[in-house]
């Protein structure tokens, strides 16, 4: 059963390389996400037995991310689909400050999309440091073509910064495996591999301080990858030169993925009683995150980059979260969920945009509710739900992770962190609210105006005409924006289960 | 024997130095490659309860992959991408070379604490030390050529480090090796592929629009 929940999305992807037909890839590529979700759901309901020696098993964590993984990239296919549709009947018309280009073939993107669903299920339900590692560095590998399917001299500079970024992240991330693996070689009653659950079992019995050499090498190795600042800088560059559709499932999927790697560390630490350091090590690098997150966030006109900042500002927050404890691990499971409905839905409406617009510019993409009324509508919803505004999901957790600091006692962690927020907010609302309300200023404006200063006077358009929202560019991130929605207003009692036991299981409560 | 390997290992030393100090790509890419020899001879030296053939292939394998290889691709992209033979460091060689004396001095700070039973007490330093050296190359220098090799660097001392268990764990050595490798080659490869072909010249210098 495990077995199939990876193998199913690499074969499938396997097969839509060497497939050379467009519709019939498409279909399997929403065939696969689909077989998959119903994988996952099967899985709930009847717990696998583990395979290959434990090393790929089910605990409560990897339940969490695995259904959050699914569900994400099943709503994400439908996009695609679409995305590809456009893509293909598109002619070599450009945003206006790219070069001419020319896309990967649609098998490299379907291909590389489905490798990478089933790199990112393998780091979830992987029980074994070393397969975790081969898994996370799969989805480097799967996820590259995908930043650089426009073959644009922009999105192969980001291209590169991920590869190199992510591959020294990765290297050192290999290096605190090999620091576990010495940690463990201390241990005086048994023969330790490398299985998490083996290791956790006898965590006391490690080497100390090589355990602790390792968690620094995998926090930052990892870190690297879920966007940790200031490990961060691959981020922006990479979310705003990819595909949108491909920004959401970095943003909302693979982001945490990375997080669970390093929850994996932090948890053997907490059970080796080595909690406090990994803690004060994931405060620090969340308080650091939201703060540069912060600090780009203002004055930012690129809207993918603030996207992107702002899912570091996120990543921040989950670290935080699970650094604190108690109920803020709680919440910090929470969150994982509500960011990534949310900032799927982000994306989902900024590659609506910039499909019109063509261009990143907030101060060119204006007045989106009155062009594309629905997309100006999920702006808005998601605008509130990512920064954490009732009655989306986003609140609840936010709110419960600063419960969390209240009650540790961690008043300037709490006053740092509500500060934070408060400056993100504004920074968002500042470029989001133009783009949706502002008015549309017509193609002749657009290349006179300045593109700092914000008092230009724009060219009204004297008769602004609704452009037609397809609508498969709509009704995946309407789905999202419900489920936000319902995050907030109610929490079913079987998914606060799960959310308590997979923070338990990572030792975050 | 264990002679030998500690004087592999302060050759592994001299050979990053080296790299530090050298301005012209070639050197470069011979030096990595002579890291890659001296880590395939680290298995003939060192004291291991037994060298199984599981483990002398992927030291084989990984020797061939990281002196014949890897100096062969990187020499074929200077060529195809007309890359000027020399470095273009960001930060000058005699500051490299200094910074270098320094790093080597944090290393034997970091290692002190950090014994391996059994293992020559120089391994943890000069693999902490190439480590940081190949991190060194990767932000100093301009070329994307130069951050592969200094990449490459990276993780021969990663590496290195990885033989002082490789008996105990060999599974995990294997992997990290063949799938860095893997990546060093594949995908830097397409990327620098590309690379040549968007721009006359690999520099990173030029990959810089994007910024905040």
């Amino acid at each position: 059963m495990l077995w199939l929940l990876v193998a199913l999305p690499a074969l499938a992807g396997l097969l839509a390389f060497a497939m050379p037909w467009n519709r019939p890839r498409r279909a399997l590529l929403t065939g696969t996400a689909v077989a998959h979700a119903c994988l996952v759901a099967i899985i709930f309901v009847r717990p696998p037995a583990p395979v290959l020696y434990g090393w790929i098993a089910l605990d409560a964590a990897s339940s969490l991310f695995l259904a959050i993984t699914s569900f994400i990239f099943l709503i994400a296919a439908f996009y695609a689909v679409g995305y590809l549709a456009r893509e293909g009947r598109r002619t070599r018309e450009q945003p206006d400050d790219e070069l001419p280009f020319a896309n990967y073939p649609e098998a490299t993107f379907t291909g590389c999309c489905l490798l990478f669903l089933a790199a990112m299920t393998l780091v979830v339900v992987s029980q074994h440091w070393g397969l975790m590692w081969v898994a996370v560095e799969a989805t480097t590998l799967a996820s590259a073509p995908l930043i650089y399917f426009h073959r644009s001299p922009k999105s192969l500079e980001a291209t590169w910064k991920y590869l190199v970024i992510c591959s020294v992240g990765i290297a050192l991330a290999l290096l605190g495996n090999f620091f576990l693996a010495v940690a463990a070689r201390a241990c005086p009653s048994e023969h330790l591999h490398l299985g998490i659950a083996e290791m956790e079992s006898h965590a006391r019995e490690l080497d100390p301080l090589w355990l602790k050499g390792a968690f620094l090498l995998l926090l930052v190795g990892y870190g690297t990858k879920m966007g940790l600042a200031p490990l961060h800088t691959w981020l922006p560059d990479a979310h705003s030169e990819a595909p949108s559709i491909i920004s959401a499932l970095l943003s909302g999927v693979l982001l945490n993925c990375a997080f669970l790697a390093i929850l994996r560390g932090h948890s053997l630490l907490v059970k080796a009683g080595l909690g406090n350091f990994s803690r004060d090590l994931l405060v620090l690098f969340g308080l650091l995150s939201m703060a540069v997150a912060g600090l780009f966030i203002i004055g930012q006109l690129d809207y993918k980059r603030l996207l992107a900042y702002s899912s570091v500002e996120h990543m921040g927050i989950l670290a935080l979260g699970v650094g604190i404890g108690g109920i803020a691990g709680f919440g910090s499971m929470l969150h994982a969920v509500n960011h990534s409905v949310a900032k799927a839905m982000l994306f989902m409406a900024a590659g609506n945009t910039l499909a019109y617009f063509r261009t990143k510019s907030a101060l060119e993409a204006r007045g989106t509710l009155r062009i594309l009324p629905v997309t100006g509508f999920l702006w808005i919803v998601g605008l509130l739900a990512i920064t954490g505004s009732p009655p989306f999901g986003a609140f609840l957790s936010e709110f419960t992770v600063l419960k969390g600091m209240i009650d540790a006692g961690r008043i300037f962690v709490a006053i740092f962190y509500l500060i934070a927020l408060s400056i993100v907010f504004v920074g968002m609302s500042a470029v989001i609210l133009p783009i949706v309300y502002g008015r549309p200023i017509t193609s002749m404006a657009k290349t006179a105006q300045e593109p700092q200063s914000d008092e230009h006077k724009p060219v009204e358009t004297s008769s602004v005409t609704t452009a037609s929202e397809p609508w498969w560019s709509l009704v995946p991130p309407l789905l999202l924006a419900m489920a936000a929605l319902v995050l907030g207003v109610y929490l079913p009692q079987g998914l606060t289960d799960l959310l308590h036991r997979a923070a338990i299981a990572v030792g975050a409560e | 024997m264990s002679a030998w390997l500690d004087a592999i290992l302060v050759l592994l030393v001299l050979s990053s130095l080296w790299l530090l100090g050298s301005s012209r790509l070639q050197a470069c890419i011979q030096a990595v490659a002579f890291q890659g020899i001296l880590l395939g001879l680290i298995p003939l030296f060192a004291e291991w309860p037994a060298i199984t053939l599981r483990l002398a292939v992927a030291a084989i394998a990984s020797t061939v992959i990281k002196a014949v290889v890897l100096p062969a691709f990187l020499r074929r992209a200077v060529r195809e991408a007309n890359v000027r033979n020399e470095v273009d460091p960001m930060v000058g060689f005699t500051t490299s070379l200094l910074l270098g004396i320094g790093l080597w001095g944090l290393a034997m700070y970091i290692a002190g604490p950090l014994t391996l039973p059994n293992v020559s007490p120089l391994l943890v330093p000069v693999a902490i030390f190439t480590v940081m050296c190949g991190l060194l190359l990767i932000v100093s220098r301009n070329t994307a050529i130069m951050q592969v090799i200094g990449y490459l660097a990276l993780e021969n001392g990663i590496y290195a480090f990885g033989w002082a268990f490789a008996v105990e764990e060999p599974l995990l050595v294997e992997m990290g090796v063949l799938l860095d490798v893997f990546v060093a080659v594949f995908v830097m490869g397409i990327a620098i592929h590309h690379l040549s072909r968007e721009f006359d010249s690999i520099e990173t210098d030029e990959l810089a629009s994007l910024k905040d």
